[in-house]
């Protein structure tokens, strides 16, 4: 990714090394932009390339455009200038290379009239995949997020935690590539949040999931991602990125080890540089 | 008695997606029955009801009003039963006519809210329009609806329909408006159909909305019905329960009239319970709204 000219250079940024060869690309996004019409630019041109099979968090403080490359990435927002690409083809036309998307809300966005089981299997429906087959899926799905107990549950009867696995099963019912996710767990208690987190760790492992995280978390960011994507407010724009090269799979015990520790100051002090440049811009 | 039916709060429902929770209900301890929500509000109404009847009743006997001025509680009920021949057919004629309008209103003004959510154009050019319907009194537009349909039924049906119109109107409309942004958007990452996400997003999401709204309507148009009843009572035609508390006025046959106006009321409560049991038949397991009995 080129950073912009006036970010300071890269001196904690580790450049790309040669890991494994995995050339594909889920995610292109080549100086995409968005400038709303009133004048605010809501994220400077970006430049990223997301690999098939990473785990990418976009961290930064709120008004930073995270949620809005998210949003972009997902066809929900259209770039003011700027192309992004899912395989090689622009986001509307992601059918036809037989790849797939999901996307989980900051909210769980169920149907409060549905049952869970009707709230996953909702986008089969629309795809208009037959009932059999797409009760099938519902039940993997549900047994995927621990939720079997509960298909015939509403989600009123369930708890905030749940309400996202179901929301989280309703992503993965799909079988998507590419899983896009918006600050899925941040109502959420910390301790219910662990648990998400690291269930979501092993179904990116098992089904080898592309995803795109984003939160405001710098721990979360690190227990999570192979890679994270630093970005910063006013106006929006991407400032750092940095590789998480700890091992998977990651437990409770990388939490509390010194590794954690110095990538999280590292992140902590990329945050605080990125902050005082927009105060010297504002001032 | 003046209202025929409990002023319900407009249409409004509360918050989506309550944050209470219903947590498993451990064994029932036993409750008192008169420590029971439900039970209590079966009981306390009934208690005042009691209460004023007896002192109503109290009134009348000790200051010997005569029944020409205030008739009692139980000359009223001997009234009833009395004249029901003339009455029951009254209350029929009156029930038909406000079921019949509620009914063409809910289809119409259900149709227009459709025609509405299409775009917002087509709202902005007839919104006005269903204001103005609205506000202006039915007693002046009886005469006329009345002189250009012959059929009496059905212009005391067109009437009562016009004033119970607009609440289901505005309400549906608001409420297939009322989608949650993030749900739409997930219905547009699926590439729903526009039909799709009408029968699976919108119509669900508006239904609170639209029996908040039948609520109020079915006690408007009970009003409209009555007041359709007077205006076309005069002639003789179609003789309602409005018709009977007329023809009784000139008779001065009061305790008549208080039973008139009882059937009235009660008709009023018996749509309200109705429409709350419809209500709670449909949303009460995932509306919020409707889960205060927890």
């Amino acid at each position: 990714m080129t950073p912009p000219a006036d970010s300071p250079p890269l001196a904690h940024a580790t450049a790309a090394p040669a890991r494994t060869p995995r050339p594909t690309p889920a995610v292109q996004v080549l100086s995409a932009e968005k400038t709303y019409p009133n004048g605010t630019q809501a994220l400077l041109p970006v430049d990223l390339t997301i690999e098939e099979g990473e785990f990418v968090t976009l961290l930064g403080p709120s008004g930073c455009g995270k949620s809005t490359l998210l949003k972009m990435v997902a066809g929900l927002l259209e770039p003011t200038d700027g192309r992004l690409q899912l395989w090689h083809k622009p986001v509307a036309q992601l059918e036809e290379s037989g790849k797939k998307m999901a996307f989980v809300f900051q909210s769980p966005t169920l149907m409060p009239w549905a049952s869970v089981q009707t709230n996953v299997r909702l986008p089969l429906d629309l795809a208009g995949v037959p009932r059999q087959e797409a009760d099938g899926r519902v039940s993997e799905a549900l047994a995927l997020v621990g939720l079997s107990k509960f298909a015939n549950a509403l989600p009123r009867a369930l708890s905030g935690g749940m309400q996202m696995r179901v929301s989280i099963a309703r992503g993965l019912v799909t079988q998507p590539d590419l899983l896009l996710m918006d600050e899925p767990f941040g109502a959420l208690d910390e301790i219910t949040r662990h648990k998400l987190d690291a269930d979501l760790l092993d179904l990116w492992r098992k089904k080898k999931l592309t995803v795109i995280f984003v939160t405001h978390s710098i721990h979360e960011a690190v227990f999570l991602s192979s890679r994270v994507v630093m970005m910063a407010a006013r106006p929006g724009r991407v400032v750092e990125e940095f590789r998480i090269d700890a091992p998977y799979p990651r437990t409770a015990d990388f939490m509390v080890s010194p590794e954690f520790s110095r990538y999280a100051k590292q992140l902590q002090d990329s945050l605080l540089r990125a902050s005082a440049d927009t105060e010297e811009t504002a001032a | 008695m003046s209202t025929p039916f409990p002023t319900s709060p407009i249409a409004a429902p509360a918050e989506r997606s309550a944050p209470a929770r219903a947590p498993a209900k451990p064994a029932a301890p036993r409750v008192p029955l008169m420590a029971q929500p439900r039970v209590q509000r079966v009981v306390y109404p009934l208690l005042v009801g009691l209460v004023l009847i007896a002192l109503w009743q109290g009134l009348v006997t000790a200051m010997e009003l005569p029944p020409y001025l205030v008739p009692s509680p139980l000359l009223m009920l001997k009234t009833l039963f009395t004249d029901w021949a003339a009455l029951g057919g009254s209350l029929w004629v009156t029930v038909k006519i406000t079921v019949l309008a509620f009914a063409v209103a809910t289809v119409a003004g259900v149709l227009i809210s459709f025609l509405f959510v299409q775009s917002k154009r087509i709202e902005t050019a007839l919104f006005p329009y269903a204001v103005l319907l609205q506000v202006t009194p039915i007693v002046a537009v009886a005469p006329l609806i009345i002189i250009w349909v012959k059929d009496p039924t059905a212009s005391m049906v067109i009437c009562a329909a016009l004033v119970a119109l607009f609440p289901i109107i505005s309400n549906t409309t608001l409420g297939l408006r009322s989608v949650e942004p993030d749900l739409q958007s997930y219905f547009k990452l699926n590439r729903a159909t526009r039909m799709q996400t009408l029968l699976r997003l919108r119509i669900p999401s508006a239904l609170p909305y639209f029996f908040g709204g039948l609520r109020i309507s079915s006690g408007l148009a009970l009003i409209g019905a009555v007041v359709a009843e007077f205006v076309a009572g005069t002639g003789g035609q179609g003789a309602g329960l409005a018709y009977q508390i007329l023809q009784a006025g000139f008779q001065l046959n009061i305790p008549r009239m208080f039973a008139a106006l009882l059937l009235i009321s009660l008709t009023g409560v018996a749509l309200f319970a109705l429409m709350a049991w419809l209500t709670r038949a449909a949303l009460g397991s995932w509306h919020a709204s409707e889960n205060s009995h927890d």
